[in-house]
């Protein structure tokens, strides 16, 4: 507290110390300080406190709970310890190894054609449009950004087996797009591919803006066609982003929850053949209201994401990270 | 305005307002879901009548997120309604948690009402460990409603549909080739009904009081081999129940017969199929099959602020006969209150299944209706069943296998 003053008196530019400052003054001066000293912290303290409720607590109330047997209807008190049994038991239950397979059946079959179509797609409204890029690229960003009852209502008319548009175009006998299980998965591909190009399209996008012109023109004196610029030129130079938007993908699509669930009735002996992981949790939880379980679910699900994304990061070489993180 | 009368007026106000608070003192939340939530709203006039003193507030969430959020709110112990309303699905699993008085117990002593309500509500809504979690307000008696004008384009019989289920099919079969009609939207109907035939009071649907799982037993064969023969037969739409498919094929008279509670006249008539009207019929389940198809209830949370007024409050909606009847009309549901079912209306004639008295037929079908005991679990179990059945009909998987299977996993999922 005794070099308080000294540091006030430098501090305070603006108006110097009085020579014998009174007892209240030098009091206020000290608060003042203090209240400078904490002015940052209580301003940055909103995101903390919402973090902390919202995010920290049930980060950790859930690996607390992950180790616990609870009949959430019966209350707190009801909680009891189980240890690791719950893994074990998730592990050992059929339905979840099926849902893990059907989960990563959704993340190739939807993620990989994303990002095949999302490149060339990106590199061709970059190199051909001029007035009109903003519209089509916001067209493409729309189902990003639709709400999913909205998107279920649509899909749902649109797949329907009797009334749908989709089966008077094609020719031949009416698909079940939804009442069977194959055509069920095609139908939750089709609409997750279709949810996320526009975003995968954005990306690349703004990584293709920031590509020097001087390269393409380099390119184009040497001779080379526009496959070619986008092959050699553009492609290698979106590997950053390339990593990036698929490490994205992959944590999304294991996460994959609402486009199989509103498109498929829960109720429909079908659910099992679209049960994500993440509707295996939810399962857990809300129907057979086992909350204990479901959080040891969520939890082999991390680490199983973090596997994956720590795969997709050595897949894509120290170069491609690194220069993400730069 | 001479003084004395403003100072009177002032003192009257300050009355008036005591007189208010006092007749607010205390106001019970109600935690419910669409439609049953007009069934509360419609009786408010009359309770605030008899109660003054206690205000209701009605807080009705969709049906799905308002279990849910019972869940929720069960778990945490905030946010707990006085009163709450349970959907038939939800009862096995909400009884058997502890999170509710038990209404047999003073204050409440709703054991005494027993005597008056269809005698499985009371065996659904109590517990293994035998308390009583809530009170039934209405019951599904399960009915197979069919459109009597198809049927008899194709030259069949009420009797045809409901004499065996061999002549059940057999009828679906000659009715598709006649009118190109569903006789079911779904086989998985049949597997529910026949799982629920030939159960005697007090066995349960897939455990036994023991917990011990009973899917392997010949009654879950036989209703697998009459599922897989509907199935085979050609006679389901395969349309899910609940979704647009089956909306469609009921308007579009693709669905000629549906097995359900009778409570789906009701929703045939405001929304599924208006324009269908006269058409419909009710008879029996095939095979002299009865069962229960949902159904909805009234609890008391522990942990709920006022919980006498919230029984009363229950008891109110459940056990006096007026707002009963005033349910069934504005709700077309079935009253499980028994003194409820000698209402004249019951023996009105229904405009939208061609006038026909169904609601006498309705009232003897749930007079018949088994005990069943709910299982926490059974919803559960209900899934895993499905899935195989799926497995059976659909990728030829063995009957017993599938049984095995299923018995299996239920017994895993039910470890505790």
């Amino acid at each position: 507290m005794h070099d308080s003053r000294n540091t006030l008196t430098s501090d305070s530019a603006i108006a110097p110390l009085p020579p014998a400052p009174s007892q209240a003054q030098a009091a206020r001066a000290r608060w003042r300080k203090r209240a400078r000293k904490l002015a940052p912290y209580a301003f940055i303290s909103p995101f903390f406190i919402l973090f902390a409720v919202f995010g920290l607590f049930p980060l950790l109330f859930s690996i607390w709970l992950s180790l616990h047997q609870w009949d959430a209807p019966a209350g707190l008190a009801a909680m009891h310890w189980v240890g690791l049994e719950n893994y074990w038991y998730a592990l050992t239950d059929p339905w979840f190894s099926k849902s893990l397979l059907t989960t990563l059946w959704f993340a190739v079959a939807s993620g990989v054609p994303q990002h095949l179509v999302a490149l060339p797609l990106a590199f061709l409204i970059h190199t051909t449009l001029k007035r009109s890029r903003n519209f089509v690229v916001g067209a493409y960003f729309v189902p990003y950004i639709t709400s999913s009852v909205a998107v279920a209502l649509i899909f749902t008319t649109l797949f329907s087996k009797d009334f749908g548009v989709i089966n008077a175009i094609l020719p031949g006998p009416p698909i079940d797009w939804l009442g069977d299980a194959f055509w069920a998965r095609i139908t939750v591909a089709i609409v997750v591919f279709w949810r996320y190009l526009g975003w995968n399209v954005v990306l690349y996008l703004s990584a293709l803006q920031v590509i020097p012109g001087d390269l393409y023109e380099a390119a184009t004196l040497d001779g080379a066609s526009r496959w070619q610029q986008f092959r050699h030129v553009a492609l290698p130079l979106l590997r950053p982003m390339m990593f990036f938007a698929i490490t994205l993908t992959l944590i999304g699509n294991l996460q994959l929850f609402e486009e199989p669930f509103i498109l498929i009735p829960p109720d429909s002996g079908l659910a099992i053949d679209v049960m994500t992981t993440a509707m295996f949790m939810y399962r857990m939880a809300f129907s057979d209201g086992d909350f204990g379980t479901a959080s040891a679910v969520s939890w082999l699900l991390f680490f199983l994401i973090a596997a994956l994304t720590y795969g997709n990061a050595r897949l894509f070489g120290k170069e491609g990270t690194g220069d993400v993180a730069r | 305005m001479p003084e004395g009368a403003v100072s009177r007026m002032v003192a009257l106000a300050a009355a008036a307002l005591a007189a208010t608070a006092a007749s607010a003192a205390t106001t019970i939340t109600v935690a419910t879901f669409p439609d049953l939530d007009r069934a509360a709203k419609a009786a408010l006039p009359r309770w605030h009548a008899a109660h003054p003193d206690i205000d209701v507030k009605i807080v009705s969430l969709q049906y799905l997120d308002h279990h849910t959020a019972m869940t929720t709110a069960l778990a945490t112990g905030s946010g707990l309604p006085d009163v709450m309303a349970i959907d038939f699905r939800y009862i096995g699993k909400f009884a058997g948690s502890g999170g509710f008085d038990d209404l047999n117990q003073p204050p409440y002593n709703a054991g005494a009402l027993r005597s008056q309500f269809v005698p499985y509500t009371f065996v659904q809504a109590t517990n293994a460990a035998g308390q009583l979690a809530a009170l039934p307000a209405d019951i599904g008696p399960g009915t197979l409603l069919y459109r009597t004008d198809l049927i008899a384009k194709a030259g069949l019989t009420e009797a045809d549909l409901t004499r065996s289920w061999d002549s059940f099919i057999a009828a679906g079969v000659k009715l598709k080739a006649a009118t190109g009609a569903c006789l079911v939207a779904e086989s998985t109907e049949i597997l529910d009904i026949l799982l629920r035939s030939d159960l005697k009071d007090g066995q349960g649907l897939y455990f036994d009081r023991s917990g011990k799982v009973l899917v392997d037993s010949p009654r879950f064969v036989h209703a697998f081999e009459v599922g897989r023969a509907a199935q085979k037969a050609g006679i389901s739409a395969d349309a899910t129940l609940w979704t647009n498919e089956w909306v469609a094929d009921l308007r579009s008279n693709k669905i000629a017969g549906q097995m359900m509670g009778a409570w789906l006249a009701g929703h045939l008539k405001n929304w599924l199929a208006p324009d269908t009207a006269g058409k419909w019929r009710s008879a029996p389940l095939p095979a002299g099959a009865y069962a229960s198809y949902g159904g909805s209830f009234y609890a008391i949370p522990r942990r709920a602020a006022h919980k006498v007024e919230g029984f009363e409050f229950a008891r109110f909606m459940t056990a006096d006969v007026q707002s009963q009847v005033n349910s069934l009309r504005t709700l077309d549901t079935f009253p499980a209150l028994l003194a409820a079912q000698q209402d004249p209306i019951i023996d009105e004639p229904m405009p939208f299944l061609g006038g026909q008295k169904a609601r006498e037929l309705w009232r003897e079908l749930a007079s018949k209706v088994p005990l069943i005991p709910v299982d926490k679990y059974d919803a559960m179990a209900t899934d895993v069943i499905r899935a195989e059945f799926q497995n059976v009909v659909k990728r030829g998987k063995d009957i017993h296998l599938a049984l095995a299977d299923a018995k299996d996993l239920i017994e895993h999922r039910a470890r505790r």
